[in-house]
């Protein structure tokens, strides 16, 4: 045990109510709990609790519960504990923080500062129960060249596209970050759904080679697992410049999830920590970017759409000017919440910028220059709700990545301990007797009632707009009203203030 | 105070009528004078306004310009860019009849113009792209001086008040087209000035609308990417943007136009026959941002004939109706039964379901 460090939560067991089943013991990967043969009683560690809440959960009797300690530090407002007990991590082991999932400190949420618009009185509000209410959606470019065949008929001239029947598709989570029957259950979500997955930077498991027209790979600056079928297997292919947890930085898988599967998924040693680069070493610029997108659609003759991720970034809007000159169909954009397997904590807590703000100056951009069309708009990081996934259309978004909240779907309880491994839900982890905990029949339900409940909201919201198609939604700009705002912030969210009239 | 129009968003109720005589044999403004009248109460006295089509027929090669102004030096500015940009070939005030019910009219004047030919050819346009360009110009940059019409052979006359009114104001039983629209409106918001009355008009093209889309500011953001200023923030005029951009510089017909502006549902495109299936859905992902969604009917002027639309739920009222060569498109049946008792044939077209009227012979 730590001399320095006090754990954060206590773990509270009934005595009453426990009947030391063990079941506690079995199910923590954490070896927090222990029987005492002596007394008979389970006893807990809590410097080991990660606050998962599967000990909990599973409690026959409802014996515990987790809360948080009241042993405190002397207060202080500039030193709290959690200050205090990173600076005795570090001088304990002389490593680098890492965390897991998005950064959860206090910044403004402006999804929870806007407030949408409803038809009342000169216009109809629209009942999707009773009136066709459209989520359908195409992403890519929409720069056709108006060209007629002898008949006068219009040509297809438009490049590839993704056909999406709600504007939700999953984020990028690589196989090995988290496990096969997580990335089952998101594969087969996708395709009941008519949406999309993301391999992420893992490559993709041949058992899921079936899921293709469903599934985004991801080129990344390791390029783990890429090769001409993973390429041609894919509906979209997505280079990953940045990711919004850590802007700047490449990805780190720690040796102990690179089990046998990820290592021959991934086309890299097993049980060695797999770690990308930050930047990719063919890409210093944006003409090397232009090559690179050149050299994917080249190798899968022009078929598939070419995704470009970027963290949102102070510069967004010029990168994003710059890469719908790059040939690039659609950009995805991370922003600073966005949630991950393993990061430096430092970076996730302050680097990057809201994906609010980056989108509005990114769409803004692009119509300023007239090129909205040589690109589709993706944003993630982090959407939690059917309202941010309108709130984002509206700004000016073509649809919406989840990772986090397919994550929940799944059973995570956001104790953002992923780069330890040790997963006691099967998400996050390659332990094959925590991974057969997530069941995919029952998982993949989970998401596809997950995206159906938003499905619906998001056609009730847009029905009270007076609007029955997304694409009246999009970018439409005085939906949205401004509260708790200052001058600055609507400006460049491009909103008024609540009150201000149409 | 109040903020005049432009400076805020101002939705409307309205009342639209139309009438062509595919022949191309000439009536005067007084019919649908009469038909809009009928239909009083669809406005509340903030704009009425009417488009004729061959009404100029001894300046027909020449664009003609309606413009309001405010200003003494409003007047001077613009009419220092037109002479800048054209030859002006004919100009002078509109004449009026002074009414009582008509109020604080600006100075309304027409010119008749053509293009200075080195001016043109140096700007490397189109002759129409460069005309529509310096419209949108004065109307965007030109405090107090506002281009109401600005095509050939056809006018908009239009102002605050009742249609009926509006019309006996412009004395357009004075004037003979084959084709009119007229508009009655119930702003929501007192517009306070005349440029926002309808039809809204550019090059040939005039928009008469009744309703409030909720699609209007992706319409507006999108539109602006081609040069387009929505500087009246109607529905009105980023309509007819959307209509002059698509069929005029994308060369769609007005069919694909309507496809595009009220698009079948795509559960609806999925169970159409080849090739309207494909060439819907094509011209949908092609341009998905200039579907317009909402209630709205609307009339639509073009050089040689007219169209008529309303929205794909058909949330407001649209009669179509033929007698010998004259066809009739009305908000209500009342205002055409009103003009012409005895029809040949009379029916509601669908919702989403274009009807294009034009004068023998021609093909859009």
């Amino acid at each position: 045990m730590d001399l320095y460090i006090r754990p954060d939560y206590e773990v509270v067991r009934n005595t009453d109510r426990c009947i030391a089943c063990r079941v506690c013991e079995r199910q923590c990967a954490n070896e927090v709990h222990t029987f005492d043969p002596e007394t008979g009683k389970m006893r807990a560690d809590e410097s080991k609790c990660v606050n998962c809440h599967r000990c909990v959960s599973l409690c026959p009797t409802h014996a515990l519960k987790i809360v948080k300690t009241d042993n405190t530090y002397r207060e202080n407002a500039n030193w709290s504990a959690q200050t205090i007990n990173e600076v005795y991590r570090q001088a304990n082991t002389g490593g680098v923080l890492l965390s897991s999932m998005g950064n959860p400190k206090p910044f403004p949420v402006f999804w929870d500062k806007m407030l949408l618009n409803a038809s009342q009185v000169t216009n109809p509000p629209i009942d999707p129960l009773r009136e066709p209410m459209e989520t359908q959606l195409w992403l890519g470019k929409r720069t056709a060249k108006i060209e007629r065949d002898e008949k006068g008929l219009l040509k297809d001239t438009l490049a590839p596209q993704l056909k999406l029947s709600v504007p939700i598709l999953f984020s990028a989570m690589s196989y090995g970050s988290i496990s096969y029957n997580a990335h089952e259950s998101l594969a087969r979500a996708a395709e009941e759904l008519g949406t999309y997955y993301n391999t992420g930077e893992g490559g993709l498991h041949r058992d899921f080679y079936r899921y293709g027209k469903n599934t985004i790979v991801q080129v990344a600056s390791g390029r783990f697992g890429v090769h001409k079928e993973y390429l041609e297997t894919a509906a979209a292919i997505e280079i990953k410049m940045g990711q919004g947890a850590k802007p700047g930085i490449g990805g780190h898988l720690p040796g102990a999830k690179i089990s046998a599967d990820v290592s021959e998924t991934r086309m890299i040693p097993q049980g060695v920590d797999a770690i990308s680069p930050a930047p990719h070493h063919d890409i210093y610029s944006i003409e090397d970017l232009k090559q690179l997108v050149d050299s994917l659609k080249e190798a899968t003759e022009h078929k598939k759409p070419i995704i470009v991720k970027i963290a949102a970034v102070h510069n967004a809007a010029a990168i994003a000017s710059g890469i719908a000159r790059s040939g690039a169909d659609i950009i995805a954009i991370d922003g600073f919440r966005g949630g991950t397997g393993a990061a430096p904590t430092r970076i996730r807590d302050n680097v990057g910028i809201p994906i609010e703000m980056a989108l509005a100056q990114i769409d803004a951009r692009l119509r300023d220059e007239g090129i909205r069309d040589e690109v589709s708009i993706l944003v993630g990081g982090s959407i939690r709700s059917s309202a941010d996934v309108v709130k984002a259309i509206a700004l000016g978004a073509d649809a919406c990545y989840i990772g986090t909240a397919a994550l929940l779907a799944l059973g995570c309880h956001l104790c953002r301990s992923c780069h330890t491994g040790k997963c006691n839900w099967g998400i996050a982890t390659q332990r094959p007797d925590l991974v057969k905990r997530l069941n995919p029949d029952l998982a993949y339900k989970r998401l596809v009632n997950l995206v159906s409940a938003w499905k619906h909201e998001i056609e009730e919201i847009m029905g009270g707009m007076g609007i029955n198609s997304l694409e009246a939604l999009r970018g439409n700009r005085l939906m949205l009203r401004g509260i708790g705002l200052t001058d600055t912030e609507l400006r460049l969210l491009g909103i008024r203030y609540a009150g201000e009239s149409l | 105070m109040l903020q005049r129009e432009g400076e805020i968003r101002n939705p409307s109720g309205c009342a639209v009528t139309g009438v062509i005589d595919r022949s191309g044999k000439k009536m005067t403004g007084e019919s649908m004078i009469e038909a809009i009248a009928v239909m009083h109460d669809r406005s509340n006295g903030l704009g009425g306004g009417f488009a004729g089509y061959g009404i100029y027929p001894h300046y027909k090669d020449f664009y003609a310009f309606h413009l309001f102004y405010e200003t003494q030096k409003a007047q001077e500015e613009t009419e220092a860019f037109i002479r800048r940009h054209f030859e002006i070939v004919y100009s002078s005030e509109i004449q009026t009849r002074k009414l009582p019910t008509v109020k604080n009219e600006p100075v309304i004047f027409r010119y008749f113009l053509a293009p200075l030919p080195r001016k043109l050819a140096n700007s490397h346009l189109d002759e129409r792209e460069y005309v529509a360009r310096c419209v949108i110009r004065i109307n965007a940059e030109t405090t107090g001086a506002y281009v109401f019409s600005s095509g050939k052979n056809m006018g908009i006359f239009k102002g605050v008040g009742y249609p009926e009114d509006i019309g006996r104001f412009y004395r357009l039983e004075e004037y003979e087209g084959y084709a009119w629209t007229c508009h009655g409106r119930y702003p929501t918001n007192t517009p306070g000035w005349w440029g926002g009355a309808h039809p809204f008009g550019l090059l040939d093209l005039s928009v008469v609308h009744n309703g409030e889309i909720s699609s209007y500011d992706a319409n507006r953001r999108y539109m602006e990417m081609f040069g387009y200023r929505c500087t009246l923030q109607t529905d009105t005029e980023v309509i007819t943007y959307i209509v002059d951009y698509l069929h005029r510089r994308k060369g769609l017909t007005l069919q694909e136009v309507s496809r595009v502006i009220a698009a079948s549902f795509w559960s609806t495109i999925a169970r159409k026959e080849e090739p309207a299936r494909s060439q819907e859905t094509l011209l949908r992902r092609m341009f998905p941002s200039l579907l317009v969604t909402g209630p709205f009917s609307i009339i639509v002027g073009f050089e040689g004939g007219l169209l008529a639309l309303g929205d794909r739920l058909k949330l407001r009222s649209m009669v179509c109706a033929e007698k010998g060569d004259k066809a009739y498109i009305s908000s209500e049946e009342s205002a055409i039964r009103k003009i012409e008792p005895s029809l040949d044939k009379i029916y509601a077209p669908a919702g989403g379901e274009p009807v294009i009227y034009e004068l023998y012979g021609r093909r859009s």
